[in-house]
């Protein structure tokens, strides 16, 4: 057992490596003009990286207009999430393309 | 009136019977031709859009058009060329071309909403006539699985402009 003093310092450790820890890095594919998953959750401070497989071009646009990400063609796009809520998105292009977003404080 | 959805519907009628008029089923390389035809046929309609129209919704579409026919087509050339393919021409195609050109300088004619509408009921009977060319017709007689698979690509982005499409032309009335 470590001494009760040391709790404290240790708490404080821990919870410093729990905040870089939950900063996490989530994929989403976009291929054969499907979203998938088409629902996904996330906190603030983390990296959605939408991965494009299609030849063609896409967008990930908020509809509460929070951000519109473009995504050329077989290629990733990063974006860090700010604002907690959430959020519908479908591709401008391609407005069968539809997801959801669940961004947690 | 009268005059443009008949038009309408012979250009849909024309393609899928043309693409089974001759009887013989077409092959890869006709195949890959008339896909490709296709879309610059609809590409060159929508350059014409977009000098043309001042519609933004209208503007936006076009522009869709030419982004997805251009990446299809563009993906079309470096099949055949894999594949060592070349496409070859057939009554189809040059159907096809020949109709495109008489609908452009139709459409060249007409100005602002009237041009719009008539832009926009073509792309819907278009794409229809499209999609259910290579339906019936240009998927089921692909030979090469990847040409196969580039075609119901297409099919399924086609899908999306027509109801795309639909959507314009409602929000035109």
């Amino acid at each position: 057992m470590m001494p009760r003093w040391m709790l404290p310092i240790v708490a404080t450790l821990m919870l410093g490596t729990s905040i870089s820890a939950h900063a996490a890095t989530i994929q989403i594919t976009m291929e054969n003009l499907v979203i998938a998953p088409a629902e996904t959750s996330a906190r603030v401070g983390d990296t959605i990286e939408w991965v494009n497989k299609d030849i063609f071009a896409h967008t990930a646009t908020a509809r509460n207009g929070d951000w519109d990400v473009t995504m050329p063609p077989k290629k990733t796009v990063t974006l860090v999430l700010r604002k907690a809520g959430t959020i519908d998105y479908y591709c401008r292009f391609h407005p069968n393309m539809k997801a959801a977003l669940s961004v947690a404080p | 009136m009268f005059v443009r959805v008949s038009a309408a519907i012979a250009a849909v009628s024309l393609l899928s019977s043309a693409a089974l008029a001759q009887g013989a089923k077409p092959t890869d390389p006709q195949i890959a031709h008339i896909a490709y035809t296709a879309g610059v046929i609809d590409i060159a309609a929508a350059k014409q859009a977009l000098t043309k129209s001042g519609n933004k919704e209208v503007k936006a579409f076009a522009e869709d058009m030419v982004r997805d026919h251009e990446a299809v087509n563009k993906q079309a050339l470096a099949l055949v060329k894999k594949l060592n393919v070349t496409p070859e021409d057939n009554d189809t195609s040059r159907t096809l071309s020949k109709n495109a050109a008489d609908k452009l300088a139709e459409l060249g004619k007409l100005k602002g909403a009237e041009f719009d509408k008539a832009y926009v009921a073509n792309e819907v009977a278009y794409h229809k006539a499209v999609d259910s060319a290579l339906e019936t017709t240009l998927i089921p007689n692909a030979n090469n699985a990847e040409l196969k698979s580039l075609l119901q690509t297409g099919l399924k982005i086609f899908q999306g402009h027509e109801q795309h499409a639909e959507h314009v032309a409602a929000s035109l009335k």
